[in-house]
Order: structure tokens, then sequence, then C-alpha cells
């Protein structure tokens, strides 16, 4: 069951160096990086074009640093649209976190808050996706976590500047699929993080949710909706697949 | 445009971002939860991953598409097979890579 599961793992001291935890960390971020300076750019671009200086273009990166909500307010800003309705915006979109942050809040243990509050700082649909892989140990390690989080908002950041002075997007992120690096990640990471059948048909549920919000034209509640619906099944399927075979 | 409104509003969307990705870590990891809590939480990453991938693979322009020119789906079954036998994040996101490059190069999609 899950209480099964060690409070904490090992803490880092124990474990392998820092420096190889770092090493550990950068190289689980590198599909982040390949996904992000490109998408990174044509963000610093676009701003730059809707009208806002260099100066808020990278301050955007550096203290929002949520992808699909950046592009939207700068949809919004050029539109001279009411600075609430780009915040309630960008909480609507971005309030799937919350669901995210519930989910590694079990494997932060013995973290100090000033840990957590740089910790959930940097928490994106693509970092928690990496540190999924990491919850079968019990406990996400801290030094490697950090390493993942500060690479793949350095290359968010890095790819920022980079549309801010070449002013123009990668014309070339097709030939090399660098659009398909991040989906084929989240490809691996689920397969990863399928152990039974029942997260199976948890994936397929949620999944499915997600695509009828999107078609729907309400996707930015897909992903929270999913989620309910695929977890709240998944409890149901498992605790009746335990009423039916009553264990030994 | 007003560029120091626009300062302003980025530090608004700072706290509406910060906000939902700081508040469960903060208040949950230092307690126990319930098994119920627990037990569905665990599902809760399976479920997200999942929502995040399939509109991004079946339906990347809006519309559903599952024929043969969607090759962000074609794409997954290989880098999927990959991912199972290898357990291999890098081996799985190259593999992915190189299908779709493969045939936007061969094919011109």
């Amino acid at each position: 069951m899950v209480s099964g599961m060690p409070a904490n793992a090992q803490p880092d001291e124990q474990g392998p160096s820092a420096t190889q935890e770092w090493m550990v960390g950068m190289s689980r971020a590198v599909p982040i990086v390949v996904g992000y300076v490109p998408v990174g750019l044509a963000y610093g671009v676009l701003a730059q074009k809707a009208g806002l200086s260099p100066l808020n273009t990278m301050l955007m990166s550096l203290v929002v640093f949520a992808g699909a909500s950046q592009f939207i307010a700068v949809g919004l800003f050029a539109t001279g649209a009411p600075a609430w309705s780009v915040i309630v915006t960008t909480l609507v979109v971005n309030l799937r976190h919350m669901l995210m942050s519930a989910a590694l809040s079990p494997y932060l243990k013995r973290w100090r808050p000033g840990e957590l509050a740089a910790f959930a700082f940097q928490l994106t649909d693509e970092t928690f996706a990496t540190h999924s892989q990491d919850l079968s140990l019990g406990a996400i390690r801290k030094t490697r976590a950090f390493a993942i989080h500060v690479t793949a908002q350095a290359s968010w950041v890095l790819g920022t500047w980079l549309g801010l002075v070449t002013g123009q997007r990668i014309t070339d992120v097709r030939p090399l699929a660098l659009d398909y690096a991040l989906p084929s990640m989240f490809i691996a990471l689920l397969v990863l993080q399928i152990r039974d059948r029942v997260q199976v048909l948890v994936a397929l549920l949620a999944g499915m949710v997600a695509v009828g919000f999107l078609l729907a034209g309400i996707e930015h509640w897909g992903v929270i909706a999913a989620t309910l619906v695929g977890a709240t099944i998944g409890v149901g399927v498992e605790r009746w697949i335990k009423m039916r075979s009553p264990g030994p | 445009m007003d560029q120091d409104a626009v300062t302003w509003t980025l530090i608004g969307m700072a706290m509406a971002t910060y906000g939902p990705r700081l508040l469960p870590v903060w208040l949950l990891s230092s307690r126990s939860l319930p098994p119920a809590a627990m037990a569905w939480l665990r599902y809760v990453p399976a479920a997200v991953l999942a929502a995040l991938l399939f509109p991004s693979l079946l339906a990347n322009g809006g519309h559903i598409s599952l024929g043969p020119r969607n090759l962000f789906l074609w794409a997954a079954l290989p880098a999927a097979l990959v991912a199972y036998k290898t357990r291999s994040l890098v081996g799985s996101v190259l593999v992915g890579m190189a299908t779709v490059a493969a045939a936007r190069y061969l094919f011109g999609i």
C-alpha cells in the first residue's frame, strides 16, 4: 500500500556527492532545455513585437516562469487588456500546478520552509514531470531537484534573451524536431510512471478528458478536470478490485 | 505601452503563478496525510502527465487528427516502446525526435 513508502529514503549526504547529483539533475533536464530554448526564444520575439520592453520581457521569464501563460499574457498586453484580466487569466492557467505541488508534497518531508519556497518557485509542468521519475525512490532528492529546476529556468531565460537579441524565431526547429523534445519526454515519463493496469486506465481517462476540454475550447481547465476525474476513478477502481478479491 | 504598468502586472502574475505552486507543498509536506488522500495523490502524476500529453499528440492543431500526417502521434509509438524496453528517458526522447525528423525529411510532412 501507499503508506509502505519510506518516509525518507536517504538524505543527500549519504548518497552520491553533491557534484554527482548536480550532474544527474542537469542531465535529466536536457530534454527540457532542448524544448525550452526555442519556445523561450519565440516568447522573447513575440513579447518584443507586442511592445513589452526588453526589461519586462526578461522579467516575466525570471519571476513568472510559466510558458503557456507568458504567451497568453503577451497577447493580452498587445490588445491593451486590463491588468486584472491578465492576472486572473494567469491564475486560471496556472491553477493546475496546485495538483502537482500537492502530489509532490509527501516526498518533500523534512525540507526547510525556505527550501520548499525555492523549490515551488520553479515548479512547471516539465520539472514536475521529471520529478515523477524519482517518486518510486520514496523521496525527492534535494540537490538533484534543484539542479533540474535551475537548469530548466536558466534555459528558459536564455531562450528569452536569444529572442530579444536575435529578433527572430528559430526557423529550423522542424528539421531537427526540436518541437518534439517535450512531447517525447512526456511519453517516456508517462511510460516510466505506469506500474499497473489501474494506472493505465487513469492515464487513458485523464488524457481523453483533457482532449475533450481542448475540443470544447476550455483547455485551461482541462488538466485540472482530467486529473480530478482520473485520480478519483483510479482510487475507486483500486478499492473495487480489493473488495472483489480480498488478499491474503 | 506603459512599461511601469506592465511591470506591476508582472508582479501580480508572479503571485498568481507562485501561489498555486507554493501553497500545497507549504501546507501539506509537514503533515502525514490520511491513507485515502495518499492513494488519490499517487494517481495524480499519471493523470497529469497524460492530460498534458494527449492533447499535444491527438489534437496538436486544436482539432483531432488521427491520420498518417500526424507525426506527433505516430512517433509516440517508437518513443513509448523504447521507454518501456530500456527505461531510458534520453533514449526515448532521441528516438522520438529522430522519428519525427526522419519523417519530415523523407516525406516532407
